[in-house]
């Protein structure tokens, strides 16, 4: 997986992000263990503070829990994983209608439009 | 535990009417990876030969765990100058033996391991390699050791991009996390993501001292575009 950060916005919150899509598209599986601060730090070329930042973050929202035993593990919370779900797939769709809506397309417009659209898709 | 690196006061003169570094008052932390980045004559080289014992400050002071440059700390600092100053006739392999007798905390594996990772044969003679081979080479040298601070004086200009990648790769996964490490360089997109904290530095001055979050989450913009726009020309 590439990490392809972009400049504008503090790299942690993008690590986050990241480390979540790849866990709510399974990727990391519940209860798999992750890689190192410094292993991560390395493949993503961060600072390793940078990424322990990240994983604070994540480990504040208990998307990953720290095991005394075996590291940094995903959290078995299967609701949990399933609801950063939903919050990801509702902050894109909403991010399409205001750039449909710049473009000048009321919502129902943009409804008929994905309509159709499916349809060729399928 | 005191700060790594204290300046205070830190002024350099080469004459009396303009002075290469001003009144300069830094704190450097330990654990950090920190760049120091201004423009074309704005004093950083002058910096850091004052860092490294080569130049002695004309008022104020730097001390570098509370010493004064010298044979103590330059056993703890690792120093790559912005020219190499290893010899042509030598080979890369004579160059590692004399940097394991000159320091004691170089450590000769993690050299081999480098050079063998970027293709460098050892017995190949310093003249006979390309500029950005003999960099490569000064590079590893110096990251081999297990300094407190390493100071990098354009480490990485002359080497393509995916010996940069490798280097800066290296430079995450092999520093000790006590350590500190100042980079100077004027690629800033290229080594921004790895570092902590930015330092520039306008004539000689302190113009900000900042960490790259707080930059990107202030301004919304990179390192390299708010260094473009502080010092736009």
């Amino acid at each position: 997986m590439t990490w392809d950060l972009n400049n504008d916005r503090p790299i942690y919150a993008q690590i986050v992000e990241k480390i979540e899509m790849q866990i709510v598209s399974g990727y990391y599986k519940p209860g798999d263990k992750l890689p190192s601060v410094r292993e991560l730090a390395a493949e993503a070329g961060v600072n390793p503070n940078t990424m322990q930042k990240a994983f604070g973050e994540l480990e504040r929202s208990e998307l990953i829990v720290t095991q005394r035993t075996s590291g940094r593990v995903v959290t078995e919370d299967g609701a949990l994983i399933q609801n950063i779900k939903a919050d990801i797939a509702k902050e894109q769709i909403k991010i399409f209608f205001d750039k449909m809506k710049e473009l000048g397309f009321e919502v129902e417009e943009t409804m008929a439009l994905i309509e159709s659209a499916a349809k060729e898709v399928l | 535990m005191n700060a790594l690196v204290e300046c205070r006061g830190l002024t350099k003169s080469y004459d009396k009417f303009f002075p290469a570094v001003l009144d300069l008052n830094i704190t450097i932390e330990r654990g950090h990876i920190i760049g120091l980045l201004g423009p074309n004559g704005s004093g950083k080289t002058t910096f850091i030969k004052m860092l490294n014992g080569l130049l002695t400050p004309t008022e104020g002071e730097i001390l570098i765990n509370g010493m004064v440059p010298g044979v103590e700390t330059k056993k703890i600092v690792s120093y790559l100058p912005e020219r190499t100053y290893l010899s042509a006739q030598k080979t890369v392999e004579d160059m590692v033996n004399f940097f394991r007798d000159f320091y004691e905390d170089f450590k000769e594996e993690r050299a081999y391991a480098m050079l063998s990772s970027l293709g460098i044969n050892p017995k190949s003679k310093l003249k006979t390699l390309s500029k950005g081979t003999k960099e490569k080479v000064q590079l590893i040298l110096v990251m081999s050791r297990d300094a407190q601070l390493y100071v990098l004086d354009e480490p990485i200009a002359g080497v393509d991009p995916a010996a940069r990648d490798y280097i800066l790769r290296t430079i995450i996964t092999n520093y000790n996390p006590d350590a500190t490490l100042i980079i100077c360089t004027h690629l800033i997109s290229d080594i921004e993501n790895i570092l902590d904290e930015v330092i520039f530095i306008k004539n000689g001055q302190l113009a900000v001292q900042s960490t790259v979050e707080e930059i990107r989450e202030k301004n919304g913009k990179s390192v390299d575009a708010y260094f473009r726009e502080v010092f736009a020309c």
